[in-house]
């Protein structure tokens, strides 16, 4: 995963709340192997009709480069499935702003280099703003002589702007992962199974 | 104790008062501490400069869905660090029924068994006889024990917390991290405790408490928070009644939910088959009993509710937190306030239902008992004691938790009473949770269900999803219709 610092790009807005990782990506798509890309497959159900056509009135439908997507609170809530994310970023979105987060869905979107920015309040402006600036250095979001701050966990700041891979940052660790390990089984030998 | 503080949106609407305190920058590990304390200081291998703990697991659960993760360890031609320590389980594709079987659901469950062969895991098979879903099983193994760190890429992980153990979902990327390292980062989440004092009333259940305090909250409140379930009514509650409420936690935004162990929880492992046995038992126990929070630890959040002001609960729209008693009216999307009034009136539109109606008596066309959140034996001896010398007036499926507890069941006479109701009565897995193996509710149709999201589509595309506890989706299935099902058993009761 590449890191990134500041991105430009179109701007989509979904003004719902509890926009939940079921519609995201509805689980009959979550058997497709990444390599096919699931970016037809984002909020299916929400963007076209029962014959599966797109429904020209949907914003992503008007707007099918927007790479900014601004939406309500409790966005990525439900399911802990990755593939939420992978919808996203395999439909071009690389960021998105919402009043709260999923927890489970923020930390999937991290680790896919997809930055979820809290804006508690005053989201409105930013979804009619066409087009938007979001910098990982300042945690602004601007468009002309609009600035609005966003908020974002440090670490997850952190692993955005150096794209690092956690498997090997662990990696180096593994002396002390190997010590714990011993330790453990001393103290709690019940934490490994009976053999049933 | 927690401050009385009523929230106005509840009084408004009628339902009754929910105290709650809040305080930023709690105590954390210098004098008393929580539950979550001890846990989480129990598993930190180290932290991290920007505040990230690296945890040790000391169970991994996979499933067909970890299809992703598998590619991505496979992608750095990486070995799973702890085979002993990581198992699978083929759950959400199972087919419950007999018939054809799509060829797409057993590519899923054959990519699970080669993975499972290719790095030495434990597998609890489609045809095994301990077969379930993973939620249900690890308990029922002995594998999910008080003290223990437990991941599973599955948001409902939390059910484990049912046993005093540190349990969350997790994404591919980090089931990927977990299979490579037996590690995980994560920041320490705040403490929050729901306590809730008194005993729950006849008919009311662990279900409805869970839907109680997210319909009064908000199904996002509990976000960044690990919730630890307290007070009688919770201590009150047999195992399955505590998994009830641990795997709701995520509805209501928290990763973790947590209830301390005790006696309880003690009898209810007690000779599991992967469970420690003679002197490493009495060991653990005695470890076990030290697993609870101090006197005097302080909590970020505190929230309690009263038991005997919860009735049994159902939701009326496409969100956790869209739910009222089942004596209430659909409320007036106008009524909610601004925040919540657009999302209100298009769950309305998406389920078919009229503001200012009773929720009750509101016709389903089938019900679903079952999945991870109600599918266990207590909850099938639930249903089937509303079913039982009854016929239901609409078609359903019953599939338990696991098959150890579909035997049970069988043994017990609760699958004829289910069969005698006309209800079918189905193999183990997610099922009609979420569909995947093809148990879907087609467009449209209305559904009392016993699971753990009535999210749009859930159970199909269109399909308009009632939460419930089992008996109220049993007494619904007799009626016809969403119906209290305490007059049911004060019947059953008077005829005694
Ligand atoms: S039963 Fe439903 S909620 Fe539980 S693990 Fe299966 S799909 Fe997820």
């Amino acid at each position: 995963m590449a890191g990134w610092t500041r991105h430009t790009g179109e701007v989509a807005l979904l003004a719902q709340d509890n926009l939940d990782t079921d519609q995201l990506l509805p689980a009959r798509f979550m058997s497709t192997p990444r390599s096919e890309g699931y970016g037809d497959r984002l909020l299916y159900d929400v963007r076209r009709d029962e014959s599966g056509a797109l429904l020209p009135g949907f914003p992503l439908n008007r707007q099918p480069n927007a790479s900014i997507l601004v939406a309500g609170r409790n966005f990525g809530s439900g399911s802990s499935r990755e593939a939420a994310v992978y919808a996203l970023v395999d439909s071009g979105i690389r960021v998105v702003i919402a009043a709260s987060f999923g927890d489970i869905f923020a930390a999937n979107a991290v680790n896919n280099g997809l930055l979820p920015a809290t804006v508690a309040e005053g989201l409105a402006p930013l979804g009619a703003a066409g087009s938007l600036t979001v910098d990982l250095q300042t945690c602004e979001i601007s468009a002309g002589a609009l600035r609005v701050r966003f908020t974002l966990d440090e670490g997850q700041r952190t692993k955005l702007i150096n794209g690092w891979d956690d498997i090997d940052l662990t990696q180096h660790h593994q002396d002390e992962i190997t010590a714990f390990r011993t330790a453990r089984r001393q103290s709690a030998p019940w934490a490994w199974p009976a053999a049933g | 104790m927690p401050v009385p503080l009523a929230l106005p949106s509840a009084e408004e609407e009628g339902r009754q008062p929910m105290h709650e305190r809040s305080r930023a920058g709690a105590g954390r590990v210098t004098g008393p501490r929580t539950l979550l304390d001890k846990l989480w200081s129990a598993h930190e291998i180290l932290r991290s400069p920007d505040g990230a703990s690296l945890l040790w697991v000391d169970r991994h659960f996979v499933h067909e869905g970890s299809h992703h993760a598998f590619a991505k360890l496979a992608a750095r031609a990486a070995r799973v660090a702890e085979p002993d320590l990581t198992f699978g389980v083929v759950d959400h594709y199972a087919p419950t029924r007999p018939g054809l079987v799509r060829p797409e659901i057993t590519r899923m469950i054959e990519t699970l068994r080669s993975n499972a062969a290719a790095h030495g895991l434990r597998l609890f098979d489609l045809t095994a006889p301990d077969q379930g879903i993973v939620h249900v099983i690890g308990p029922e193994q002995g594998l999910t024990l008080p003290g223990l760190l437990v991941m599973c890429g599955d948001s409902h992980t939390s059910t484990h917390g049912a046993f005093g153990a540190l349990a969350f979902g997790i994404g591919a990327t980090e089931v990927a991290h977990v299979l490579a390292t037996q590690t995980i980062w994560q920041r320490r989440p705040a403490a929050m405790r729901l306590t809730v004092e008194g005993t729950l009333g006849p008919g009311v259940t662990a279900k409805d408490l869970a839907l109680a305090w997210i319909s009064r909250l908000g199904a996002g409140a509990a976000r960044g928070h690990a919730i630890e379930y307290a007070g009688s009514a919770v201590r009150g509650l047999s195992m399955e009644g505590r998994m009830t409420l641990c795997n709701l936690s995520i509805e209501g935004g928290a990763r973790f939910g947590m209830v301390a162990p005790d006696e309880t929880t003690f009898a209810f492992l007690d000779g599991r088959a992967s469970a420690p046995r003679g002197a490493d038992w009495h060991r653990a126990v005695d470890a076990w009993s030290s697993l609870r929070t101090d006197a005097g630890a302080r909590f970020e959040r505190e929230v309690s509710l009263d038991a005997a002001e919860i009735a049994p609960t159902v939701t009326w729209g496409t969100s956790p937190e869209q739910a009222v008693p089942v004596d209430a009216l659909v409320p007036d999307p106008a009524v909610l306030g601004p925040e919540k009034a657009d999302a209100a009136a298009g769950a309305l539109a998406y389920m078919g239902l009229s503001a200012g109606r009773p929720i009750a008596g509101t016709p389903v066309d089938q019900v679903f008992i079952g999945s991870c959140t109600n599918g266990r034996i207590e909850d099938l001896r639930a249903a089937a004691s509303v079913l039982a010398g009854r016929r239901a007036r609409v078609p359903g499926l019953v599939s338990p938790g696991s098959m150890q507890v579909k035997r049970q069941a069988e043994e017990e006479g609760l699958a004829r009473i289910f069969t005698e109701a006309g209800l079918d009565w189905a193999g183990s897995g997610c099922s009609m949770c979420v569909g995947m193996n093809g148990d879907l509710v087609a467009p449209g149709q209305r559904c009392a269900s016993s699971t753990n999201r009535n999210f749009r589509g859930r159970q199909g595309p269109g399909a308009r999803t009632h939460l419930m506890s089992p008996a109220m989706v049993a007494a619904a299935a007799v009626a016809g219709e969403i119906t209290d099902v305490r007059p049911l058993l004060a019947r059953d009761r008077g005829a005694l």
